[in-house]
């Protein structure tokens, strides 16, 4: 009887590679997308299993939860031709099968390494109060923490950036200002009128 | 044939077993929470009510008290139409899409101390991770109808959760610094203290809370943010083409949320099973201790301003709620988070007023 991890490894795997399929395969890209969240959701369970929890954890938060879903956002509203997209599909095959068969053996030859049979064996186990997060926040502030701020000043520059290059200034839009709204008083809006009651119109 | 003794033990074996015994702990979890989903529908009908000085609903069964069975067995019995143009495996799937996160956020949340189905070391990101997905129902619900409303709905729904699950997972980054921990049971033990209610997070991080609590009744498109819905524009948002059972799942899944909403809300701010009477003397022997009793009390007490917010409030507009979420509460959040970490400081944390809850 195999044990239970490998059971769940393969099952992972096999939802994995299937979803990836799916991916390239589908017609329609919104159920390319969707199964590609399927494929992130997979992988994120073989993390699991590597007892990387954070790394796991934040993938499906990043990826599935946020990222996913405005690229799911975007692809919904595209108007997307299929037969455009599959124009050329037969011009650009062999430089694409050959990129293909390059990454394929460069996976075989990395697999079949020496290295790479023995890289999980000799782990230390963890000990029971480790905690995944801590370990890596730890990390990440102390050892790594001028490359993590470089990333994260790259991040925000990029941010600014995509902000800059899509504002559009248009001056004839019309908005409220909420500070405004709030500050106006009965004054500015009503004006009390005096009638003189009792007088008919002769 | 064996005696029954033997059928006995072998029948201990069968429920210890990891599996069955796991599966067992899912079903005493998930069987009283579709009992509260469903009795949560009643008593908003008759929190509205009252409010409106209405009776709300009061006939089937006694004080209407059956009218959730009888909107469920109604519900059952409906016909399920799928529009001839929709993509009917998506159309089928969304509604499963939806409940599901719903459900499985259950797992790590702790009812007390020890009572918990997985006490995961980083359960907070797990809680975070899981109701993250619920949106996917929304939009594929929207887009698999083929019809314009429900695709109008899922559209301002997909943008509504993204920008409110921002604000709302830096107040909880605000609970996790507080505790020095993601684990749910932590985070509670840490609210303990000798002052009571005051050690709870709900003071320290009162800014927090409400940014949560508000980003809260938003996540789970209730009124005055269910503009997924929006019954005077868009007919019924996202769901305009369900009926039965499957309309009746994205309804469960919308009481659900709350309650999940409100049950997260009670543990980060609210001291989750602590009770507000520690440390007053002689008060614990005479009311009710630590433990499930005051989750719950607690849950139901969000839930209940959940109701209150539905009868109060006019729908936000949309533009409005946009705001509210990116230049509003975003800043709070990001502003209060300043001050926490700053507070938390070596220098700062050991004056007298700060210690009370920074430590």
């Amino acid at each position: 009887m195999i044990d239970f991890s490998v059971f769940v490894f393969y099952a992972f795997a096999a939802v994995l590679l299937a979803a990836g399929a799916g991916v390239i395969v589908s017609r329609n890209p919104v159920h390319a997308a969707l199964w590609l969240v399927l494929a992130f959701f997979s992988g994120s369970g073989l993390w699991m299993l590597l007892e990387a929890e954070f790394l796991a954890i934040s993938l499906v938060l990043v990826y599935v939860g946020a990222v996913m879903v405005l690229f799911l956002f975007v692809v919904m509203m595209l108007d997307i031709n299929l037969d455009r997209l599959r124009e050329g599909f037969w011009r650009y095959f062999p430089v694409g099968g050959l990129v293909a068969l390059l990454m394929v053996g460069e996976l075989v030859l990395a697999s079949l390494s020496k290295n790479f049979a023995t890289m999980g064996r000799n782990l230390p186990a963890a000990p029971a109060d480790y905690s995944n997060t801590r370990e890596l926040g730890m990390l990440l502030y102390t050892q790594y923490l001028y490359p993590f701020e470089l990333a994260a000043v790259i991040l925000l520059v990029a941010i600014v950036a995509a902000i800059a290059l899509t504002l559009r200034r248009r001056t004839n839009t019309k908005y409220q200002n909420p500070a405004q709204q709030v500050r106006v008083k009965r004054a500015d809006r009503v004006r009390m009128v005096d009638i003189a009651s009792g007088e008919t119109a002769e | 044939m064996p005696d029954l003794q033997s059928l006995l033990t072998v029948a201990g074996q069968v429920l210890h077993h990891p599996l069955v015994w796991t599966l067992l702990k899912i079903v005493l979890i998930v069987l009283p929470l579709l009992g509260a989903v469903a009795y949560l529908t009643l008593a908003e009908r008759k929190v509205i009510g009252y409010m409106q000085v209405r009776l709300g609903p009061n006939r089937v069964g006694p004080l209407g008290l059956l009218q959730p069975i009888a909107d469920a067995l109604k519900l059952m019995t409906k016909e399920i139409v799928v529009p001839s143009d929709a993509n009917s495996v998506l159309f089928v799937l969304a509604p499963v899409m939806i409940i599901m996160p719903a459900m499985a956020a259950w797992a790590v949340l702790p009812f007390s101390p020890d009572l918990v189905l997985a006490n995961v070391d980083a359960g907070l990101l797990y809680v975070m991770a899981i109701t993250s997905m619920g949106v996917y129902g929304v939009v594929v619900a929207g887009w698999a109808s083929n019809s314009k409303y429900a695709f109008l709905g899922a559209m301002r729904s997909a943008a509504q959760i993204v920008a409110y699950e921002i604000a709302m997972g830096f107040a909880l980054v605000g609970v996790l610094v507080m505790s020095h921990s993601l684990n749910l049971i932590d985070i509670v033990r840490a609210q303990q203290g000798p002052l009571g209610l005051f050690n709870w997070n709900i003071v320290p991080l009162f800014p927090l809370f409400l940014v949560y609590l508000i980003s809260g009744v938003a996540e789970t498109n209730r009124a005055p943010f269910d503009v997924a819905e929006g019954e005077s524009e868009i007919v019924a948002g996202f769901h305009v083409e369900y009926s039965g059972m499957t309309f009746a799942v994205f309804f469960l899944a919308e009481y659900a949320n709350m309650i999940l909403v409100a049950a997260l809300t009670s543990i980060m701010f609210l001291g989750g099973w602590l009770s507000p009477l520690d440390h007053i003397p002689f008060t614990d022997i005479a009311l009710l201790p630590s433990g499930m009793p005051w989750l719950l009390l607690k849950t139901a007490g969000v839930l209940f301003l959940f109701l209150w917010f539905r009868a109060t409030f006019p729908r936000y507009r949309y533009d409005q709620i946009m705001r509210l979420g990116w230049k509003v509460f975003i800043p709070i959040a990001l502003v209060w988070l300043l001050v926490v970490a700053t507070l938390m400081q070596a220098p700062l944390r050991h004056l007298p007023i700060i210690n009370i809850w920074f430590h």
